[in-house]
């Protein structure tokens, strides 16, 4: 061997080395955070900077739009894939992610940096953070409260024409519903009306059925109408609770208003098919997750003054729930970064972020971000996400919750929107099926 | 003294391979260049399929790393036959692959006979006819939906200038009496282009001269497509219902894109199905038993079909 060769493998040899050391110093110092690709996680990417300007960290994102969020993000996680180093995950996944060991728990983290849940809105924690429900027990940080509401056309609202119409039919203002009823009567209103020459549609609500659509729809109303997922006093026990005959009336009721108020072909829609038909001024009234209402706020047709929100109204006996939405972050088991994994989460949660995390279109969960004096009024939805929040019910978390919710998914679209068999059995079958589910898990 | 083929690859071969490979017998040899491949089978083929196998008679869940997984026996595979909602898929894939592939043979093979004549823009016609066996399903699947848009689709719109009926009236996707033929006109739209050329490669095959002879038997039209043509074409025919039977019987990415398996279930065929369990409600084992029954049926069907088809060739 030549002089000249030992010097070029030495030279080699060398780059080798300095790449292989770069190589590990940019794997320690970057993190990889996976949530869904929708605006919130725009707004996080810029929040982030904060972060990296302070930490040294670079943050990278995985974002999976929502219809395959689920199946990617739980195949990472039932995979023990290392993509990701932090987990924005649905908040049905908690309890599978936390009995698999898929999360990190948070309880020790929380108290020796002397983060509380006491400080977060009580329906995220319980629907974001906690495993079992109602225990001390932490697998994230809530990240993102969220819940169903809607958003209605006021400028159609307010049209004399209109009102005095509707006023001379139905014996009342045209104004926003007080209960389901009233939403019922005022999607017929517009529902084929002409305006503008164009015709619109009375609402835009789920329908869809690959992921988890229809059921957010569907349950989101059931809840109004006395649905109960079990015997409060004998977890499990399904048969007349989930079937039961207000139940009943509640999924006839979302069939009705199908079949009477939604746009031609609204037979698959979920949160962009929905948003689409409202922002294109098709629909009079949209039920949709409130992460929603910043992007219909700033909107060139159908933002500011001319949208309204409302909470959910009430069903038959006066009772008001909302479906949750939202999620928490969590550290992922598989990742090898979990000590910058907890120092994101640890710079997220403090006020001055989580204040911030609200301007830039984040509903932050943080209890002194939402009951700050200035909040309700901060944005025109702003006290509709408040009033939202404080009545919300949640889809089971269960390990097996994908069975569950298929299940779900299967009976519902099968009779509101393909019209098979009655909502009794409906819900008949759906009860077998949990009962299944639930049995084949041990329950029983 | 003409040398063999194999002398001469022997003399070429550089002294140094030669002598390594001294002492090795042809089988050996052979052996040798075929195992990588077969190394390949196993690993991506057929390991898996007895992996499979072996999980379609435990209760694995591949989401739950630490449960205990047991031995089942038959219990899945009585489950899944004895499951309503599985059949309703099977009566859905059947209903799709049947008229799917009726449809496409008549107009794949009408095309063809079309293209063989010869005309002015042949060879155009030609390649807009296949244009659409060159998409991606998924792309397909997904602007389909915005042609049957009921609002502003130019299906609906066609049916509409065509019939009179209110274009916004009636919902491809979203109705249950109209959605399994939705798929079936997607599919047909996409595939029949596929048929059309095997069918043209068989209608090219025939030689010219039998025609002649029919003609000096003075043979009619009519009489020599029945008795020439369809004959001959026959086993490129059949080939194709082979090709296009064993693809939609799997057919997956086209539908989930077009309807997701709805309205209801009207439109989930056994693959939607069989993802669902696999990889939404993560039941394994489950999973893997109504795979290898899936597997076994498109094998069993595919050898009575392969065997049919040799003996038409035989003919």
């Amino acid at each position: 061997m030549t002089s000249s060769h030992i010097r070029s493998l030495a030279a080699f040899g060398a780059l080798l080395a300095a790449g292989v050391a770069t190589t590990s110093q940019a794997s320690a110092k970057d993190l990889t955070l996976c949530w869904a690709a929708w605006d919130p996680a725009n707004a996080l990417v810029e929040l982030s900077k904060d972060f990296e300007a302070k930490s040294g960290v670079t943050m990278k994102f995985e974002f999976v739009p929502w219809p395959n969020f689920a199946d990617r993000m739980l195949n990472e996680l039932n995979s023990g894939g290392k993509l990701c180093d932090l987990m924005i995950g649905d908040s049905q996944w908690i309890g599978g992610a936390a009995e698999n060991g898929q999360y990190v728990k948070l309880n020790d983290f929380f108290d020796k940096e002397g983060i509380k849940m006491s400080d977060f809105i009580p329906a995220t924690v319980v629907g974001y953070a906690e495993w079992p429900k109602n225990s001390p027990n932490y697998w994230a940080l809530p990240a993102f409260g969220d819940v169903v509401g809607w958003s209605y056309r006021k400028d159609w609202f307010a049209r004399p024409e209109l009102q005095a119409e509707f006023k001379e039919k139905y014996g009342r203002e045209l104004a926003v519903p007080k209960t389901f009823g009233e939403l019922k009567d005022i999607a017929q209103f517009f529902q084929k009306r002409d305006i503008d020459g164009k015709t619109v549609y009375g609402a835009a609500i789920y329908t869809e059925r690959g992921s988890e659509g229809i059921t957010m729809g569907v349950m989101d109303v059931l809840y109004s109408f006395g649905f109960k997922y079990e015997n409060p006093e004998k977890p499990y026990d399904l048969e007349g609770y989930v079937n039961s005959a207000e139940a009943v009336k509640g999924l006839e009721f979302y069939k009705e208003l199908y079949d009477c108020c939604t746009p031609p072909g609204h037979s698959d829609a979920y949160m962009s098919e929905d948003i689409d038909a409202y922002k294109s001024g098709q629909v009079a009234l949209h039920m949709n997750f409130a992460f929603t209402w910043p992007g219909i706020h700033a909107d060139a047709n159908v933002g500011g003054e001319k949208s309204g929100y409302f909470p959910n109204p009430a069903g038959p006996d006066g009772a008001a729930y909302a479906q949750l939405g939202g999620q928490g972050i969590s550290v992922v088991s598989s990742s090898e970064k979990q000590e910058d994994a907890l120092a994101y989460i640890k710079w997220f949660a403090q006020p001055e972020i989580q204040q911030k995390w609200w301007e830039m279109g984040g509903y932050s969960a943080l209890l002194k971000v939402v009951e700050d004096p200035k909040f309700a009024t901060s944005q025109p939805y702003a006290q509709t996400f408040l009033d939202s929040m404080a009545i919300v019910q949640d889809f089971w978390a269960e390990p097996a919750y994908a069975s569950l919710l298929q299940a779900a998914q299967k009976r519902f679209h099968d009779y509101v929107v393909a019209g098979q068999g009655s909502a009794k059995d409906a819900l008949d079958g759906l009860v077998k099926d949990w009962t299944q589910v639930f049995d084949d898990e041990g329950k029983y | 003294m003409l040398k063999s083929s194999v002398d001469r690859v022997a003399e070429a071969t550089p002294h140094a391979i030669a002598k390594r490979m001294h002492g090795l017998s042809d089988r050996a040899l052979a052996w040798l260049f075929v195992a990588p491949s077969i190394v390949l089978l196993l690993a991506v083929n057929i390991f898996p399929l007895i992996w499979t196998i072996r999980l379609s008679f435990t209760n694995f869940r591949v989401n739950r790393p630490n449960a205990e997984v047991e031995f089942v026996g038959l219990k899945n595979y009585l489950n899944i036959l004895s499951d309503r909602d599985i059949w309703l898929t099977m009566q859905a894939t059947a209903h799709f692959l049947i008229w799917t592939i009726v449809l496409q043979v008549l107009i794949g093979f009408a095309l063809a006979y079309l293209i063989n004549k010869k005309f002015r823009g042949n060879d155009l016609w030609t390649t807009i006819i296949v244009l659409p066996m060159m998409l991606s399903p998924a792309v397909v699947g997904n602007f389909w939906t915005f042609l049957y848009q009921p609002q502003i689709g130019l299906f609906n719109y066609a049916i509409g200038f065509l019939t009179g009926a209110d274009p916004s009236s009636f919902s491809m996707i979203g109705d249950v009496a109209l959605a399994p033929w939705a798929i079936i006109i997607v599919d047909t739209w996409m595939w029949t282009p596929f048929v059309m050329l095997i069918c043209l490669a068989g209608l090219r095959s025939i030689p010219g001269s039998i025609y002649e002879a029919a003609e000096c038997d003075r043979a009619s039209k009519w009489r020599q497509f029945w008795t020439i043509t369809i004959p001959l074409v026959l086993p490129f025919l059949m080939l194709a219902v082979l090709f296009r039977g064993i693809e939609n019987f799997k057919m997956f990415d086209l539908v989930v894109q077009l309807t997701g398996g709805g309205p209801g279930s009207i439109t989930e065929l056994t693959s939607i199905n069989l993802k669902r369990e696999a990889f939404e409600k993560w039941r394994t084992g489950y999973a893997s038993a109504y795979a290898v029954i899936l597997f076994v049926t498109v094998f069993g069907l595919a050898s009575i079909y392969v065997k049919a088809l040799n003996k038409v060739k035989q003919r």
